[in-house]
């Protein structure tokens, strides 16, 4: 069989967000990713978060490039337009797509192979453009659907499944995008949903480039001991900085925090991100900080997670171009046409 | 004094200036152009240039030709000399007969020069100098100072010079007076030392009519604009990167909203063409018309996208303005040589639609045009342009706009179109033109939304391996395409005086060279039969035209005879009945060119009988 369908019915107690959609309505096809994948988390947390947003399921339009990672778009929000496009292109597919109508919500998925090799410079120059958008790489360290060969995020010194030693150096792609000037940076853990879907949430919110590694481990082909991209690796040496409440339409002073411990940071759309601190002198509006503050760390093995860097005022690539308000998608010959008069006085300009 | 009697010509001869790259010429030649125009004289100027920025030789080539010849005619009747280290070489170029006008400032060795010729020697840098102080205004006035020195050579009308001073610096007073004084300077000591007119004469007529002068690719990025193009992604590349510079400049003009100021449209300079074709595919993708513009090594780079566009069926324009390949071969230098490599571009079965223009009105045209193709055809469309049509000034008719004009948006099922209960089937054919409906992202809550994706699919999109829906597919793919034959524009016949079993198809840049060479042929007492390819697939009547005639020469700029390779694998013809004739050295074909070699072949078809012969 090659399209699996899956049951629409659902039972009637189902709880509804406040449009009235209920969890299923943010469901896709059936994954045929591999039992247990890290994929398949990542997939639910998203769910999860759109729906705790109460966001439309079909004014998102959710684009990929090639890879398992890829693959996931077909396995949530089936009522949205997806794209699957080329290996390494996600990030300029976006871009165009985001131009052409910057009134719906953009997801980028992506995979280490998809965007830390063949599409590295994609990557890079999609946030460094600061294109609204969240865009998340499923982070394996390993190509899953040709069968276990390293990518460009395998650390060096980690071992593939049989047996070789990966001497090439690692690309971390946190550390990338907040040289390239993301304008919201994080990283998560696939095995951590209590973390990962606020962070997605926040994501959304956010106007600018947001940009997520989540840690997503390859149950076939990265798992074992020696690699350390496996669940067992990620869990010892996660090191969170913070843990994060997304808080749309409600008071986040509410919400019972320890004073001091819990900084509030409003978003574009209005939404509140409530950050409980782990590490007490992180400082997530500090770049420069959160690059030092990586480095340090990845220096001892360690994996930091949570909200790494944001800042709320944000410009994106529309405000950059000061492009009108109304989708260019549905602009008319009436708005875009200067017309046989317009024509006429060019035509005599060029005698 | 000369061997050979001097050419004597009025309105009717090549001038040629060499110059430095970088010196600032360009716009003074330009101008020398122009004021021929306003002679009502046409003139089809060419920009011969190397691929650098500063320091090497450039030329810039001036046809006067009142018969309205548009095409290069090879040979230069007058050279403008101003290029010491291409001197030898641009002498040499000179017809006998013809001038050689230059910066006799320094004394020359009379071995530098020839007995043929007409030797016209200028102090330019002496008048420059003993005027000027500042060294960019001596190198800058210098050019307008041998405009001024020609003007009077070729007895130009000075006002007329004058008046295009005047609007090129209109309300830059200054500037407009210190032109027209450097003018004078010159033209006055041509009057006083030289004899004036030479045999080489401009005289006013009224061939040039309410013709415009524009490039290529300046005309083709105003399509772009009327074709309502919102989205632009690019890659800077010789000999395309012009328009999207174009593009950005008619979209500052004439695409801001007049309250808010803001842009209605968006242009994006690409990290490269992969980035480039990906933006347009994604804007398109999302209902917006967008294009790429580049070269071949450009489209060598995209051919993957554009296999996507034409699986996953998402419009896509792009301007190719073809320079002389392979590899970075001549990047300043034109071809049509992209031919092959466009219309069967990316892996797999692909085909594409080209689109042929001849001069920059047909670019304009078929620019905009370009975007209704896109979306009705839901693939790539090519406009094939090249160095010669969009880096050069063409005289062409004027560009025109019907108003009542609407974009056709192809076939794009709408949210009430969904509400009705309508069948949406991403890639289902309705009613049999091959050409399914789409959805813009975001049209419905719960109808019509889908997953695009370069993998095979049935018609209702859902991913299926399945031999036999894939072929499916891919039969409805070819429906869609020939389909795309009666949407395209259909090629162009003129047939000779008489009836002839010999014709000759030709395309794009070709045009003005052939039409001049169907004279030459004529008068070699050859007639042919002529057509005009527009657009890649062929219609029916380019099957019709090969079958009336015994011998079809076809006539392209590339080695391999690309154009004919297409026809003969399309059209599934005899290849023996279809003659190449082929023009690849980078220069633009000529008629003179044209008319030898087919004028050639014609001779040896008119074979002698053996008893006839010896009898």
């Amino acid at each position: 069989m090659t399209y699996i369908a899956k049951p629409k019915f659902h039972h009637p107690g189902l709880k509804k967000n406040s449009l009235g959609y209920t969890h299923r309505d943010y469901e896709g096809k059936i994954s045929t990713l591999c039992a247990g994948c890290g994929h398949d988390s990542i997939t639910a947390s998203i769910i999860e978060a759109c729906y705790e947003l109460s966001i439309e399921p079909h004014r998102v339009a959710k684009i990929s490039g090639i890879g398992c990672s890829s693959k996931t778009p077909d396995y949530f929000l089936g009522n949205s337009h997806g794209f699957n496009s080329v290996h390494g292109r996600m990030p300029s597919v976006l871009t165009g797509a985001n131009l052409a109508n910057r009134d719906l919500i953009y997801l980028g998925v992506s995979g280490d192979g998809d965007s830390a090799s063949i599409g590295f410079g994609q990557f890079a120059h999609s946030i460094r453009r600061g294109v609204n958008m969240t865009y998340i790489v499923e982070n394996n360290g390993v190509y899953g659907l040709t069968k276990g060969q390293f990518s460009a995020t395998a650390d060096r010194g980690s071992k593939s499944k049989k047996g070789v030693t990966n001497t090439d150096n690692a690309i971390d792609l946190v550390a990338m995008a907040l040289q390239l000037g993301a304008t919201f940076v994080a990283r998560s853990f696939s095995g951590d949903k209590s973390q990962l879907v606020p962070l997605i949430a926040a994501a959304i919110g956010h106007k600018g480039a947001s940009f997520i590694d989540v840690i997503s481990p390859c149950i076939a082909f990265n798992n074992h001991a020696g690699s350390t991209k496996s669940f067992d690796y990620v869990r010892e040496h996660n090191d969170a900085v913070n843990r994060l409440d997304v808080l749309v339409g409600r008071d986040p002073i509410a919400v019972d925090y320890a004073p001091g411990t819990v900084q509030v940071v409003e978003q574009h759309d209005g939404s509140k991100i409530a950050l409980r601190k782990i590490d007490a002198d992180y400082d997530p509006h500090d770049r420069l900080g959160a690059q030092t503050f990586l480095a340090r760390h990845a220096a001892k093995g360690q994996i930091v997670t949570g909200l790494l860097y944001v800042d709320p005022d944000a410009e994106d690539l529309h405000e950059h171009l000061n492009t009108v308000e109304t989708p260019l998608n549905a602009l008319e010959a009436d708005t875009l046409c200067p017309g046989s008069a317009v024509l006429d006085k060019i035509n005599a300009s060029l005698r | 004094m000369s061997d050979k009697k001097p050419i004597s010509s009025v309105n009717d001869f090549v001038v040629r200036f060499a110059n430095v790259n970088g010196s600032g010429s360009a716009s003074a030649n330009e101008m020398f152009a122009r004021a021929i125009l306003r002679h009502g004289v046409p003139v089809s100027p060419r920009n011969i240039f190397p691929s650098n920025i500063q320091g090497l030789p450039t030329w810039y080539e001036v046809r006067v030709t009142e018969a309205g010849h548009l095409g290069a005619r090879g040979g230069v009747d007058m050279m403008v000399a101003m290029n010491p280290q291409t001197w030898d070489k641009d002498v040499a170029g000179i017809e006998p007969g013809g001038y050689l006008f230059y910066d006799s400032t320094k004394p020359m060795p009379s071995t530098k020069f020839r007995d043929d010729i007409t030797v016209i020697g200028v102090p330019l840098t002496a008048i420059t100098n003993s005027t000027y102080t500042d060294p960019r205004q001596r190198q800058l006035f210098k050019n307008i100072i041998y405009l001024g020195a020609l003007s009077a050579l070729l007895d130009m009308d000075p006002k007329l010079i004058e008046q295009l001073i005047g609007e090129q610096y209109k309300g830059k007073e200054k500037l407009l007076s210190s032109n027209v004084h450097a003018l004078h300077l010159g033209r006055d000591w041509a009057l006083q030392n030289l004899k004036c007119p030479i045999g080489l004469r401009v005289k006013k007529s009224d061939k040039v009519g309410d013709r415009i002068f524009i490039e290529g690719n300046s005309a083709a990025a105003l399509g772009a604009v009327y074709g309502g193009a919102t989205v632009c992604a690019w890659y800077p590349i010789t000999p395309s990167s012009s328009v999207a510079e174009a593009f950005t400049a008619h979209c500052k003009k004439y695409r801001h909203d007049p309250e808010t100021g803001k842009a209605k449209y968006a242009i994006v300079q690409g990290e490269d063409e992969l980035a480039s074709i990906g933006i347009v595919i994604g804007a398109s993708w999302n209902g917006a018309r967008a294009f790429t513009a580049t070269s071949g090594p450009g489209i060598s780079l995209m051919t993957e996208f554009i296999g996507l566009s034409y699986f996953a069926e998402i419009p896509a324009v792009i301007m190719n303005i073809q320079r002389a390949g392979p590899s970075t071969g001549m990047p300043t230098r034109t071809q049509q040589c992209d031919i092959i490599a466009c219309a069967y571009a990316s892996h797999g079965d692909t085909k594409h639609v080209l689109l042929f223009p001849e001069d920059p009105a047909e670019a304009f045209e078929f620019a905009a045009a370009a975007f209704d193709l896109a979306e009705r055809l839901q693939t790539t469309i090519f406009l094939m342009l090249d160095l010669d049509i969009g880096m050069n000034h063409r005289l062409c008719r004027p560009l025109k706009w019907d108003d009542a004009r609407q974009y056709d948006r192809g076939k794009v099922m709408t949210a009430e179109m969904l509400e009705e209960g309508r069948d949406f089937g991403r890639y289902l054919d309705v009613d049999g033109d091959g050409i399914p409906y789409r959805t813009y992202p975001g049209t419905h809550p719960t109808k019509g939304s889908y997953f695009t994706r370069g993998t095979s699919r049935d018609r209702y999109a859902r991913y299926s391996e399945e031999g036999t829906v894939y072929a499916d597919n891919m039969q409805r793919l070819v429906r869609k395409f020939e389909t795309a034959q009666d949407l395209v524009p259909r090629p162009l016949q003129s047939n000779a005086e008489r009836p002839t079993k010999y014709g000759v198809i030709y395309f794009g840049s070709t045009s003005p060279a052939m039409d001049e060479a169907i004279g030459l042929l004529e008068a070699r007492g050859h007639q042919l039969d002529r057509l005009r390819i527009r657009a890649f697939p062929f219609h029916s009547s380019v099957a019709s035209f090969l079958a009336e005639h015994d011998f079809v020469y076809v006539v392209e700029q590339n080695r391999d005879s690309q154009l004919r390779q297409l026809i003969v694998n399309e059209n599934g013809i005899d290849p023996v009945r279809l003659v190449p004739i082929v023009h690849y050295d980078g220069t633009p074909i000529t008629a003179r060119f044209i008319a030898k070699a087919i004028g050639d072949h014609q001779d040896h078809l008119k074979v002698t009988p053996l008893r006839k012969a010896v009898s």
